[in-house]
């Protein structure tokens, strides 16, 4: 089977291809059927070459083409894989093909529909290339092409020039990062001589010792990359304006593959951050700073998927957190659940939405439990998954990764300091929140008084999507990842039972308190909420801790004023007065066609005397 | 031959006269039927220089190129009175200075 993997992104490509091609002429039927059927049998073949690869379970490069050749760098159009890239493609198939599935339905009110399916299988082609690439260079290629799908993607509805700033917004954001990337690509050729992972993860470890300086720089610009395609604190402010794409979109690219790319680079180069300790402690608390203060932001919005945006910028940050204390194949395992909840959640989300004339204010919801009893379901299920309530895939994966930060080995700062606790901590109470807001949205959203009748319900091809992804969400946790032979073992450390209990019985709390706060207002918290402080540390929450109005003033305006200043420059002038000059010439020279006839001849006759008065004299 | 005894210059001076009358005419009639009729003057005052100047050096050129004049005029009225038709017809007048659209 293993020869068929060039199938695998080429499916999607393909069809991207004929629906770009065919610009929107073939009918729907057909497009549906083409783009989520390309999907779907990428998925098939996934599924086969996993079977085939857990009996050989070595890892296996496929060779297609040499991509470039300049001097002694070739990087070759190769594909490899081994345990973490088949979760990663079983992932971004099989999620993908439910939520283009579930497109069909959604889009299908849309003029744009072959558009949108063009764009949706080119990215899922992208994404597939970026986590089979074999050397840096390729995955880069999937990486960019990925920025260029999510660009398009969040621009789609372009006619609202809202939509298009957010869609550049996303777009130069993550440019941040992936220049930081491009130039760690650069550092480790020159240092190593190549870019094809595995060798130079090897020649990595065999050139440089734990505490190097060159790994730790590498390292350093890699984790660049990954921040701002993950959403990671200081680059994270473009996840929550990339909302304003359709919702599936947000499902696929925004939660479930796209932004775990930052993570499985992490992964993928875990040596390097092995090599480099510091930087990996570095990685564990961007990771926990960004957890908290997107949980904090999470629980002041009011807009649905705004609420799921910071929520998915949290639930990154736990992964981030788990590779920082290397915890590698938590944090990959984290990533598989919450592709699987979190994609449920904006599906369900999207149902919402669909059948409720496109309101995205949770306070104007309420009541919808007996009226969209599916909806209600997957919504109920995926925030257990979300708050990590035992037994749900969510606990599964989280609580591997408080486990691992609270025993973190610290021997990585010098100072002796043990950082594990606190690290666990803060994951504790980002735990705790994450348990609030999703209470909250379950309650204001499907309890209480009605306030939006749905003017319709969601059909097969948005329900069967839900409720596998359902299941999904609740089984996903008894998946065993085959992951040990990519990664070191992570160290195992006994944990007292004390801490066992406060991890599980966190989220547990949490969902207490959101029931006597949102569904039976017992605690007096209205009293906190409404006075001043309250109110302003809401304000402040709300908008994100005031980190976008920060870049705004610290960078957006600067630039702009500066851009204005520079486009009134003198220079300018002498191209202006030519400009003008040839302006003013056109007037005056088009005055003199006045459209008589009598006036030409006259003309010619004067003219013709002049010029033979000119031979005659022998000038 | 020898019987004419008109000089060249005299004819060349009629030439010139009926040249100049009918740029005069194309000049100043506003009326298209009679800026065509102007245009033909000054093509019989080329076609009688040519003539003219072909006596005067025996040579046949002159009147072939008389000949060819002749039927350049015969073409060209054909033309203009096509012209003539159609724009009467558009702008319901005859006087050129009205059918001006093509101005700048």
């Amino acid at each position: 089977m293993m020869q068929y993997i060039w199938l695998i992104p080429l499916l999607p490509f393909l069809s991207s291809v004929l629906l770009i091609l065919t610009a929107g002429k073939m009918p729907r039927r057909i497009v549906a059927f083409m783009g989520s059927g390309s999907v779907g049998l990428a998925a098939l073949i996934v599924l086969s070459v996993g079977m085939g690869y857990m009996q050989s379970a070595t890892p296996h490069t496929l060779h297609l083409w040499t991509w470039m050749q300049i001097g002694n760098f070739s990087p070759g159009f190769a594909f490899y894989v081994d345990h973490l890239t088949i979760v990663m493609m079983s992932v971004i198939t099989g999620v993908g093909f439910l939520i283009h599935l579930y497109s069909t339905e959604f889009m299908q009110d849309d003029s744009d529909y072959s558009r949108y399916f063009a764009y949706m299988n080119m990215f899922v082609a992208a994404m597939l290339v970026l986590v089979l690439a074999d050397n840096l260079l390729l995955l880069y290629l999937g990486w960019e092409g990925v920025g260029v799908c999510s660009y398009l993607l969040v621009g789609f509805w372009y006619k609202d020039p809202a939509n298009g700033a957010a869609s550049r917004k996303a777009f130069v954001v993550t440019r941040v990062g992936d220049t930081a990337m491009a130039l760690g690509l650069f550092l480790l050729f020159t240092e190593l001589g190549t870019l094809q992972i595995q060798p130079m993860l090897e020649a990595a470890n065999n050139t440089w010792a734990i505490g190097d300086n060159i790994p730790a720089i590498a390292a350093l610009l890699l984790l660049g990359g990954a921040v701002g395609k993950s959403a990671q604190l200081p680059l994270h402010t473009w996840l929550p304006d990339a909302m304003a794409g359709p919702t599936p979109v947000s499902a696929l690219i925004h939660a479930a593959t796209m932004v775990t790319a930052g993570v499985y680079l992490i992964a993928r180069t875990h040596d390097l951050f092995v090599l480099a300790p510091d930087v990996q402690i570095l990685v564990a608390l961007i990771g926990l700073a960004t957890l908290l203060l997107a949980a904090f932001t999470a629980l002041n919005q009011h807009d649905i998927k705004r609420i799921l945006a910071y929520s998915t910028i949290s639930q990154i940050g736990y992964m981030f957190l788990a590779l920082g204390v290397g915890a590698w194949s938590s944090g990959i395992f984290h990533l598989m659940t919450h592709a699987f909840f979190k994609a449920l959640l904006f599906l369900a989300a999207g149902a919402v939405i669909h059948c409720l004339h496109h309101e995205h204010n949770i306070f104007k919801m309420g009541g919808l439990r007996t009226k969209l009893p599916v909806v209600f379901w997957s919504f109920v299920l995926g925030s257990a998954a979300l708050a990590a309530l035992p037994f749900t895939s969510g606990f599964f994966s989280k609580d591997p990764i408080l486990l691992s930060a609270f025993s973190a080995h610290s021997s990585a700062l010098d100072s002796g300091f043990n950082l594990g606790p606190w690290l666990w901590a803060g994951g504790v109470l980002g735990a705790f929140l994450t348990a609030l807001y999703s209470a909250r949205l379950v309650f204001v959203v499907f309890f209480g008084e009605a306030k939006t009748e749905p003017d319709k319900q969601p059909g097969w091809r948005m329900a069967v999507p839900l409720s596998i992804l359902c299941i999904l969400s609740i089984v996903g946790g008894a998946f065993t990842l085959p992951l040990a032979s990519v990664f070191p073992a992570a160290s195992e450390h006994a944990v007292s039972g004390l801490v066992h209990v406060i991890s599980i019985a966190t989220p547990i709390v949490g969902l207490l308190i959101a029931t006597l706060v949102y569904f039976k207002p017992v605690l007096p918290i209205n009293k906190f909420t409404d006075s001043g402080t309250g109110t302003a540390l809401r304000g402040f929450w709300h908008r994100g801790w005031g980190i976008d109005t920060l870049y705004d003033w610290v960078l957006v305006k600067p630039y702009v004023g500066l851009s204005a200043a520079m486009k009134s420059e003198w220079l300018d002038t002498i191209y202006h007065g030519v400009v003008s000059l040839a302006r003013s010439l056109n007037v005056w020279l088009s005055s003199l066609q006045t459209g008589k006839m009598r006036w030409y001849a006259t003309g010619m006759a004067f003219g013709l005397i002049v010029l033979l008065t000119l031979v005659g004299w022998g000038v | 031959m020898d019987g004419l005894a008109i000089p060249l210059n005299h004819v060349l001076i009629v030439a010139t006269l009926l040249f100049v009358t009918g740029l005069a005419g194309l000049m100043f009639r506003r009326n298209i039927i009679f800026i065509l009729m102007a245009l033909e003057v000054m093509l019989n005052a080329a076609a009688l220089a040519f003539v003219a100047a072909g006596t005067a050096w025996q040579q046949a050129d002159g009147q072939v190129i008389f000949m060819l004049i002749l039927a350049v005029a015969a073409a060209e009225v054909s033309v203009g009175l096509g012209l003539v038709l159609q724009i009467q017809r558009r702008f319901k007048t005859l006087d050129m200075d009205q059918a001006r659209r093509l101005n700048g």
